[in-house]
């Protein structure tokens, strides 16, 4: 067989593979879409859930999810960052490092249901916070950490080294050259994964249903101070998000239209999610744009 | 095979005490951690000259170079003197955010930064507390004349400087290490990735802005330090075998490596 021939069947095989990944995806997609859409209403979004049989809304639910996510962004950028930085640019070759590194990764591969019971134990009974938004937040948080401080590593080391070079020669500050010039050119790649953990987080169900709790206490939308018991951003409500109330409806839905109820919310989630990961394109790209200065 | 050099015999030329020294070096060495990548190197550098370092690809030109405003400091340890203005700025004290703002570096690769032209001069100097407008702007279009690269982009300053052609973006990192104002430029191999219309315009750069700065050049291209350079320091396996006017160094080379390599049959 000649080279040339070999070469063909390999691109055929390739091709084939590429289709079958492509295909299956867009068969899930048009399945929960079709299935799902067409019982998504106004009234579905905003509504409020019936607390005995589960008719009704998502409104609550689908609020709770992103406030969820914001808690949880608020509290994990901010250590992944400097954790990123240090491992990207400060902590030396040595086993120190080689521990912390190890630790990231088994932490990242914990399965999100064990970090889930340990966040129940340890902020749900053990500090008696009970379920609640921030019990959820810190339990995402922990699952959300090993990736966006990996992610962050790995966007600042992709940074050329004559980039450091050049703003420590000009006499800048190690710390300078950092925040200054490198931070910026890896911030698109950092964007970009911020917003694809977002999606993931969104959709998390397993690490909240013990600590989040699943129930949607109906909330005054009218009252923005985080100390009212009623209040949406009461970080010490509990709060069922949606794909938590997905989960739900199909393990103890007592509703005739459960199943209907399920699939629009799961539309709902692989639509979010979805935006999700087109906002990180988006943004990760105009970012680039952004900081080069290139038009 | 490597033919071997005795490392006893060497031609280093020193200065008297007339001539204005810029920097001179006293017993540096190098190691990177076992490897002992530079022996005693004894140099000094005269006032608003443009000096040349050659020799074979790891002889150390660059090892040399990058210890003089203590860019080695993270890599390797760096032994011995450097004299600067009567301060050994080879001391654990000095402030080396301070010592490079005066000794300014060009890299053998256009390193600017993916900002804006001006941003790439301003970015520094705002740092360092050049915050007045007026100045920036006086400095952006100084240096960029400096450098020769003013005509090209005046009216696109703010344009990416990852835009520019490889000879311009190394005349931006020129334009922005002499922004700052330094009195000594190092330079290495700062052609190398260049075309030979750019090599040109660079080496025009440099020889008017020895009028205003010590440059030390580390360079692979032989017609390029002659063009340039008033004396030459011809390096060798870690060694500063020669040092002398460049015109001694290819027209008369004092000691047997210097001959072979400058003849082209070397090793
Ligand atoms: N960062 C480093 N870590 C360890 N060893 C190094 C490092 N940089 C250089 N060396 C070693 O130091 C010696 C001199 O290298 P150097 O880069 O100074 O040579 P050079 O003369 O600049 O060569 P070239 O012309 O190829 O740039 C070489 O043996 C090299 O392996
Ligand atoms: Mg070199």
């Amino acid at each position: 067989m000649n080279a040339k021939r070999k070469d063909m069947i390999a691109t055929v095989i390739i091709d084939l593979i590429v289709a079958i990944v492509v295909g299956i995806l867009f068969f899930l997609l048009a399945y929960i879409l079709i299935k799902g859409l067409p019982h998504v209403s106004w009234s579905f979004l905003t509504g409020a859930t019936d607390s005995f049989d589960g008719t009704g809304g998502i409104g609550v639910q689908l609020f709770n999810s992103f406030y969820l996510l914001v808690l949880t962004m608020l509290i994990s950028i901010p250590i992944s960052l400097g954790a990123g930085i240090y491992l990207a640019e400060y902590a030396k070759d040595n086993w120190r490092t080689s521990l912390i590194r190890s630790a990231i990764e088994v932490l990242s591969s914990l399965p999100s249901v064990v970090v889930g019971l340990f966040g129940f134990l340890l902020f749900v009974v053990k500090f008696k916070i009970g379920f609640s938004v921030i019990s959820g937040a810190i339990a995402l948080t922990f699952f959300n950490l090993p990736l966006l401080t990996r992610n962050i590593e790995e966007s600042l080391s992709a940074v050329p080294r004559s980039q450091r070079e050049a703003g420590l020669s000009l006499g800048l500050s190690k710390w300078k050259t950092e925040v200054g010039i490198i931070l910026p050119v890896a911030l698109p790649g950092i964007v970009t994964g911020v917003v694809l953990s977002a999606g993931r987080v969104f959709g998390e169900a397993a690490a909240l249903i013990y600590t989040a709790g699943q129930s949607a206490p109906v909330t005054n939308f009218a009252d923005w101070n985080p100390m009212d018991a009623a209040s949406p951003l009461n970080p010490f409500r509990p709060a069922e998000t949606l794909a938590v109330h997905i989960w739900k409806m199909n393990t103890e839905g007592l509703a005739s239209n459960a199943a209907a109820l399920s699939a629009a919310a799961s539309a709902v989630l692989i639509i979010a999610v979805l935006l999700f990961n087109l906002g990180a394109r988006v943004l990760g790209s105009y970012l680039y744009r952004r900081v080069t200065a290139s038009k | 095979m490597l033919k071997q050099y005795s490392f006893d015999k060497t031609a280093v030329q020193t200065f008297d005490a007339q001539t204005s020294l810029a920097l001179k070096t006293e017993d540096l060495q190098v190691f990177y951690g076992t490897n002992h990548a530079m022996h005693d190197a004894n140099l000094a550098f005269p006032k608003n000259q443009i000096t040349a370092l050659i020799g074979a690809s790891g002889s150390g030109k660059s090892t040399y170079l990058r210890s003089l405003n203590r860019m080695n400091d993270t890599i390797a340890t760096v032994t011995g003197k450097i004299w600067y203005h009567g301060v050994d700025i080879n001391e654990p004290n000095v402030n080396i955010y301070e010592i490079r703002r005066h000794i300014g570096m060009v890299f053998q690769r256009p390193n600017p930064f993916a900002k804006s032209i001006r941003e790439n001069i301003t970015y520094a100097l705002r740092a360092n507390g050049v915050k007045n407008k007026t100045e920036l702007t006086e400095r952006i279009e100084k240096s960029l004349r400096g450098a020769a690269l003013w005509d090209e982009v005046k009216d696109s300053l703010d344009k990416s400087a990852l835009s520019l052609s490889g000879g311009q973006q190394q005349r931006l990192c020129i334009a922005r290490s002499i922004a700052m104002a330094p009195d000594v430029l190092l330079l290495d191999e700062p052609c190398s990735a260049l075309d030979p219309i750019s090599t040109v315009k660079v080496e025009e750069t440099l020889l008017e802005l020895q009028k205003q700065y010590t440059i030390i050049i580390v360079t692979h291209n032989m017609q390029q330090a002659a063009r340039i350079s008033s004396q030459c320091a011809f390096f060798h396996l870690g060694h500063v075998m020669e040092y002398t006017p460049t015109g001694t160094m290819f027209s008369n080379p004092q000691i047997p490596v210097t001959q072979d390599y400058i003849s082209g049959s070397f090793g």
